[in-house]
């Protein structure tokens, strides 16, 4: 089908900025009706800030938006429903205390606050049927579906919207490949009647076998858009792949392959979150655990840090088996674990209390360690460089990477054995992300053994021993020395087996 | 059916709980089970099942009203002048006591809505606000209603007590009918998930507003049917129902953490705590022990409705509730 001469959508230097950070920099991009268009990059180049925006949720900073050529300005999801912008989103978007039923209702073209359509709910149903949720029963709460379940729901509810743009982020990633299959098939027939589709999937195989286009997203910044077919998986991958900056990093080190062990854990697993891991610390070593957001490695370090309930596997530490039941008991100094947790605003720190207040809490309840003494913390504040007036001031009042410098503080003046990070450069300038990173070498070096969940290649290529690469809620590839290269890890990240035979060889291992 | 009653199952225990003790409550009353003894609970009920419903409203968009029983006393006290006289003076009081309600509630909302302030804040702000005013329309409690229709509201239809009519009327011809459209799911909608609601683009401050509005005006009929019932004016009776209205919801199944619960279910639990009431008035317990037995139900219901975080499998998960 000839491509239409006006894009459905089309962005001229759009830009979002978030405070200090650009989630989007002067973007242009069309999306045409007809077309199947994949939006491809890392985890933070932008792709559902974009979805975002022609979905209504947020508006740009700068730059305008066309629709069907003439500017408009979607002020929110209602709005862009109303022209038939139709957005599946990544975070689901049903309701779960309500039906499926009234979910399929909500919000339905011509429905508003009055009298509901129910003629939406026999058009998702036939949707529905066609990929293989016949079985979902209309009066079920959402929150009693599995994921798989309230994707398929989440489709249908899409679909029976009479889309003029479907926008779809990462619609089917719980769904196994028959269903993915027939979805493609609706999604495909869609096309041909015309709607336009903007496809998010961290299924590279998935973009290939549905793509018309695929654009290429990097640092929130529109890198290049091309017709699927026009480069193989790694041209593609090295336009996913942005500029290195080497100096950031202390040198690192030749893993001693002797090291004693810390931790082992063997055939970890929670639920169906987390599938029989295997991953073992050792001393002195920079363990990474890398992979998409929430693929389960979030997972590994609350499991290990004793927040997990019904955990299997088994966790060594000394020749002893361990039972993670509590931090308390993780924090404990027979053990020494330490967790730097995910979001330093809500999980690591108390954020209206003063920093010496902040740095007592970790230590608080340890025997042997006098947790008001602020001599056991200076040290590592005076590596850290933080910056602030005095200790009683307001975390609130730091910036963010002060701020993590105490989060971490907290937990060094325990004198862990094994530290558990959560991307602990998430949102920081680079100054103190160089700042940290010469921390954790040293800490290595002092024979500390450390866990690193990063989101950042860089930090897995540049920092660690080890890797290991996290997919669906399992281990998929294993990388070590030489082979933690931005290409392995983007190609395993995404589940595609183009790594080397080294990486293979450990894999067997 | 299976979906149906799991979906509601708190609304059909409560139900069930409230069929057990107006069944004891009426085979134990020394005067029996008479029209005369259920049209006194059926009045004392419904007042709060009114205020109960007033809450609920605040409740499932996941807020809390402090307010309800201020409005009811300012309504109260609004009623306690204007429904006297003739038919029309009488008409034009109960809309202005109603529009008063309403209003007070709007209040509420914008003030939520736009001024981005907790519910809990906003509403004990203005309870004493709303209070303000009633004492100085009522500065001791006085005033009169007319007897007549106070009488036509309080007493029996055919043997049935009024209060049971009205309390079928509005689930007949209000609750179920706002259930079945945009508005009724709406509510849910964001009491559940905001976020989802307003993704799947439903008017996410429309729905608040009016659900505010209509605690509001649900409060200002609470009001109204305690004037018929007491036929005075007091500025003086809110505290009370607000904590029971909150107390009420509760027991009738509905989650404080907003997006569950029925209007049936917060009327249940407004009955049951009622009845609860006269069944200890009746029980010759030592009335200074009745707050305490009062308490330990109120206190086992909210601990049996929490037990679900027991399944909690992170840790972390359990302070996200």
């Amino acid at each position: 089908m000839p491509r239409p001469d006006t894009a459905i959508v089309h962005l001229s230097g759009v830009s979002k900025i978030y405070g200090a950070t650009k989630a989007l920099s002067e973007v242009d991009f069309s999306c045409f009706g007809g077309e199947i268009h994949a939006i491809l990059g890392e985890n933070g180049a932008g792709k559902s800030t974009l979805m975002k925006l022609v979905s209504g949720v947020i508006q740009p900073t700068i730059g305008a938006v066309h629709i069907d050529g003439s500017p408009a300005k979607l002020v929110s999801p209602a709005d862009a429903m109303s022209r038939g912008l139709i957005c599946m989103f990544q975070e689901l978007s049903l309701v779960p205390d309500l039906t499926v039923r009234e979910n399929l209702m909500l919000g339905a073209p011509g429905t508003g606050l009055g009298r509901l359509n129910t003629k939406v709910v026999a058009r998702a149903q036939d949707v529905l049927s066609r990929i293989d949720g016949a079985s979902i029963r209309m009066n079920t709460r959402v929150a009693d579906l599995t994921l798989a379940e309230s994707q398929q729901v989440e489709i249908a509810k899409a679909l029976s919207r009479n889309p003029r743009l479907l926008i779809l982020d990462e619609a089917t990633s719980a769904l196994n490949a028959s269903v993915v299959e027939k979805v493609f098939h609706l999604i495909r027939a869609e096309r041909d009647r015309g709607v336009g589709v903007l496809f998010i999937s961290h299924r590279f195989h998935e973009i290939e076998a549905l793509a018309d286009r695929i654009s290429i997203f990097r640092n929130g910044a529109h890198v290049e858009t091309f017709d699927n077919g026009a480069y193989d998986y790694g041209a593609i991958i090295s336009k996913m792949v942005g500029q290195r900056i080497d100096d950031l990093f202390p040198p690192k080190p030749e893993a001693d392959p002797n090291a004693e062990d810390v931790i082992a854990i063997n055939g970890f697993g929670w639920g169906e979150r987390l599938k029989d891991v295997s991953i073992t610390l050792r001393k002195g070593q920079i363990t990474g655990l890398g992979g998409l957001d929430g693929q389960g490695q979030g997972d590994v370090l609350h499991g290990l840090f004793g927040l997990l309930k019904g955990t299997n596997g088994t966790c060594v530490m000394g020749g002893k088996t361990l039972s993670l039941t509590h931090p308390k008991t993780a924090k404990s100094p027979k053990l020494g674990i330490a967790l730097v947790p995910e979001d330093r605003k809500t999980e690591g720190l108390i954020l209206d209390q003063s920093i010496a207040r902040n740095l007592e809490l970790a230590a608080l309840g340890v025997d042997g360690i006098d947790a008001g003494d602020p001599a056991i913390y200076q040290q590592f504040l005076d590596a850290l460089e933080l910056k602030c007036d005095s200790l009683d001031q307001t975390i609130s009042e730091l910036s963010g990477g002060n701020q993590q410098k105490v989060a971490l503080t907290k937990w060094l003046a325990l004198g862990p054995r094994c530290m558990l990070l959560a991307d602990p450069t998430r949102g920081i300038d680079v100054k103190t992300k160089t700042q940290i990173y010469a921390l954790l070498r040293r800490l290595a070096d002092s024979g500390i053994a450390i866990l690193l969940l990063s989101t950042d290649y860089e930090e897995l290529i540049h920092l660690c021993d080890e890797t290991h690469i996290f997919y669906n809620g399992r281990i998929v590839q294993h990388l070590s020395g030489a082979d933690i290269t931005a290409e392995n890890i983007i190609a395993a990240s995404l589940n595609m087996h183009v790594g080397s035979k080294q990486a293979e060889a450990a894999h067997h291992a | 059916m299976r979906d149906l009653l799991r979906s509601n199952q708190r609304e059909a225990f409560a139900v069930l709980v409230l069929a057990v003790l107006v069944t004891f409550y009426l085979a134990t009353h020394p005067a029996g089970p008479t029209t005369y003894v259920t049209t006194i609970l059926a009045n004392q009920a419904l007042i709060l099942a009114l205020a109960a419903i007033a809450q609920f409203f605040a409740v499932i968009v996941r807020g809390i009203d402090l307010s309800v029983g201020a409005v009811m006393a300012l309504t109260n006290c609004v009623a306690s002048y204007l429904v006297i006289g003739s038919g029309l003076d009488m008409a034009f009081g109960i809309i202005v006591a109603l529009l008063v309600g309403a209003g007070c509630g709007l209040l509420n909302g914008l003030l939520v809505v736009y001024g981005r302030i907790q519910p809990i804040v906003v509403t004990l702000a203005t309870a004493s606000l709303f209070v303000g005013f009633a004492l100085l329309l009522r500065p001791t409690p006085g005033g009169q209603i007319d007897y007549d229709l106070a009488d036509a509201m309080t007493l029996d239809l055919f043997g049935i007590p009024t209060a049971l009519v009205i309390t079928a009327a509005i689930i007949g011809l209000i609750w179920v009918p706002l259930r079945r459209t945009g508005l009724g799911l709406g509510l849910y909608a964001v009491g559940s998930s905001e976020q989802a609601a307003f993704q799947s683009g439903m008017p996410v401050v429309k729905i608040r507003l009016a659900s505010f509005t209509l605690g509001g005006l649900f409060a200002g009929i609470a009001g109204l049917y305690f004037s018929f019932v007491t036929t005075t004016g007091d500025a003086g009776i809110g505290p009370n129902f607000t904590l029971n209205s909150i107390a009420a919801v509760v027991l009738g199944g509905v989650a404080l953490r907003g997006g569950v619960g029925t209007l049936t279910g917060a009327i249940a639990g407004a009955f049951i705590l009622k009845t609860i009431g006269a069944l200890m008035f009746f029980s010759g317990l030592p009335p200074l022990a009745q707050p305490f037995v009062e308490g330990l139900i109120l206190a086992t219901a909210i601990a049996i409705g929490g037990a679900d975080v027991l399944r909690v499998r992170n840790r972390l998960e359990v302070f996200g509730r």
